[in-house]
């Protein structure tokens, strides 16, 4: 996928990195939002990840049939639409189901049902087989964040040194807030 | 008359649109009584300093669905109702909008092709009418299946198009989104063999909901408005999405209003505005004026129509009271507007805005006298390119940015035909937090405690403020 950061066309010079560890950013089947996706690509790719950004309305076929084939390091799903829970139960059981991504930590987050957050949906999803649940809330960042660390050595691998590390999590410390667009 | 709200003078006279306005043809308006559809209903009681009001809203459960149609038309406001469907339907699941209906489970719209239409027609029984008519918002790029469902129901107001419900909001490739509308459209004006004028808005004015520059929402929304002529919809409305700044979204809709007098062979359009799209506020105080400042938008622009967000807007999908208080307010800071709206500050139709607009427009429309293939070769060569947008079909060259007086710019033209109209300044690199940063500009803008917008809209915008971004 593009780098976002900059047009299309000079992405090129991209190509000469080296292997990182990539994340498959993207949505649930009946979502239309992207800023969500938009958003959390430039984070990722900050962080040290290649991002394939999979955009809006991606069926559940599709989501596994992409990660069979790109063996990413996990899977970031975000919904912003209200059926986000529903429609992530039966895509996570889609993920389980196949032996190839039954075991890829999948997280999903964002605004997941239709109530403001009245109901949680965090259990149920958890039990359901996702790894990580991130309902629209004040500290949703920082706990993404924790997420993508325990992923280990992906990102530690793209961040050649200490330095510029803590270069992004300063940039990061003070936009800690969901994007809910 | 159904309307608590009795008729209002027109004000031309402390109206800040200038007569010479291109477009603006009151003598055009035919009367209220006469009105056959949703286009006739509201240019009989928009444009000239009154707004015809419309809230988003839809509910999977027929009961609320009446009811918030109902609340709706009873409202202190002039309005027009709204069916919003829901997401299933919209990416044509019928099997899970069916699946939810079984189950109990709420949808985030009503499902207008899974409910049997008997039900429908009892949702619109006695509330639907001359005096009140409806549109179906759905968001769909294969609308064929709910165009031919409206139909059977006699349901003759819609919106979209095949750019702007295809490219933002989904994996269906464009020439499909484009045929199935073009199908869409001609079944559709089938209704008229029912002595039904079916009204279709544009949604090109709203592409993204943010970031995307003005000029580029005019053109499309011509664009669209030229698609749905072509394939015989005869009564239209053009959209136009408030964005971040008050002087460059009034020169947006004089230029949207201009191209449109100058291409569209009927007088049968109106504008509809709506209310800030992007992030929204969070505070009460801060919706709360963000909504009135899109109401004054419309009444400076001689818009007919605005489409309201709610103060719950920020959090979930609202109630209908929510609604209802949003549609009232809207409603009075129109009114508020017309009678005390400054003066015009200066003649907007010739402003960068439309230039690039007319530029683009004309570009596409030369590519090919078939306008669906223009428009497909136009994004192939990226001639037309929505900045942040993901679809697989869109060229991804351009990006925007608001620039430190809060208008929204070109970073990055790509290869859209305005290289020659616009200076594009990409030496910031892009990450997420400037990203963030102009997503939420808005918010924090009117969430701050002492809301500056208040100040800035009641006074006159100085003819060269410091700062402005010459990319318009």
């Amino acid at each position: 996928m593009a780098d976002l950061s900059r047009p299309a066309d000079t992405a090129a010079d991209r190509a000469h990195t080296p292997a990182r560890a990539t994340v498959v950013v993207t949505t649930v089947a009946s979502d239309s939002h992207t800023w969500n996706l938009v958003y959390l690509q430039l984070l990722l790719e900050e962080l040290g990840y290649e991002v394939v950004n999979l955009g809006p309305c991606v069926p559940d076929e599709l989501l596994v049939h992409h990660c069979r084939e790109i063996r990413p390091s996990a899977v970031v799903i975000s919904s912003v639409n209200g059926h986000g829970a529903q429609d992530g139960l039966r895509v996570i059981r889609a993920l389980r189901e196949d032996e190839l991504t039954a075991t890829l930590p999948v997280a999903i987050g964002g605004k997941l049902g239709v109530d403001g957050g009245a109901t949680s949906h965090t259990e149920r999803l958890l039990a359901a087989g996702f790894d990580a649940v991130f309902e629209d809330g004040a500290d949703t960042l920082t706990a993404f964040r924790r997420f993508l660390d325990e992923l280990g050595p992906g990102a530690d691998r793209a961040l050649e040194s200490g330095a510029e590390r803590a270069a992004v999590q300063r940039r990061h410390a003070d936009e800690q807030m969901s994007v809910s667009v | 008359m159904r309307s608590p709200v009795p008729d209002k003078s027109p004000v031309p006279d402390k109206l800040s649109v200038p007569d010479t306005l291109p477009g603006h043809r009151p003598g055009c308006v035919p009367s209220g009584s006469a009105a056959r559809g949703f286009g006739d209903f509201v240019r009989a009681h928009g444009g000239n300093g009154r707004l015809v009001v419309q809230p988003r809203m839809g509910f999977s459960d027929p009961a609320a669905m009446r009811a918030g149609l109902a609340a709706t038309r009873a409202s202190a406001a002039r309005t027009v109702g709204t069916i919003t469907l829901d997401a299933h339907t919209r990416v044509g699941h019928l099997q899970a909008a069916a699946a939810a209906l079984r189950e109990g489970t709420a949808l985030n719209g009503y499902p207008v092709v899974t409910h049997p239409p008997a039900t429908t027609a009892r949702v619109l029984d006695g509330i639907q009418g001359p005096g009140f008519p409806v549109q179906v918002r759905h968001g769909s790029a294969r609308p064929v299946g709910i165009f031919r469902a409206l139909a059977a129901l006699g349901l003759d107001a819609s919106e979209g198009g095949p750019v702007s419900y295809c490219l933002p909001y989904g994996r269906t490739p464009l020439a499909e989104s484009v045929s199935q509308w073009a199908a869409a459209c001609e079944l559709f004006a089938s209704l008229r063999e029912a002595g039904r004028e079916p009204h279709l808005e544009t949604f090109g004015g709203c592409m993204l909901g943010q970031l995307c520059p003005p000029s580029l929402l005019v053109a499309l929304s011509v664009l669209e408005a030229l698609f749905f002529l072509r394939h015989g919809i005869r009564s239209l409305s053009v959209s136009y999405a408030q964005q971040t700044n008050p002087e460059q979204d009034t020169e947006a809709i004089a230029a949207l209003r201009r191209l449109c007098a100058e291409l569209l062979p009927t007088d049968d359009w109106h504008v509809v505005v709506y209310t800030y799209m992007g992030v929204f506020p969070q505070t009460e105080h801060g919706a709360r004026r963000l909504l009135e400042s899109s109401a004054e938008l419309a009444v400076r622009t001689g818009a007919e129509r605005l489409i309201v967000k709610t103060v719950a807007e920020s959090q979930r999908i609202p109630t209908i009271q929510e609604n209802v208080d949003a549609l009232e307010l809207a409603a009075a800071a129109a009114e508020s507007a017309a009678r005390t709206a400054p003066a015009p500050l200066h003649h907007p139709a010739d402003s960068p805005t439309y230039q690039q607009a007319a530029a683009l427009v004309h570009a596409v429309l030369d590519l090919h006298p078939d306008l669906s293939q223009a428009l497909l070769r136009a994004f192939r060569r990226g001639y037309l390119d929505v900045p942040y947008c993901l679809h697989p079909d869109n060229r991804g060259l351009t990006r925007s940015f608001i620039d430190p007086a809060g208008r929204l710019c070109w970073a990055s033209v790509g290869n859209l035909p305005i290289g020659h109209l616009v200076r594009p300044r990409s030496t910031t690199r892009l990450t997420s937090a400037t990203l963030l940063t102009d997503l939420t500009r808005v918010r924090n803008r009117f969430d701050a405690p002492a809301p500056p917008a208040l100040a800035a809209s009641r006074r006159p915008p100085a003819r060269d403020a410091p700062k402005r971004c010459a990319t318009g």
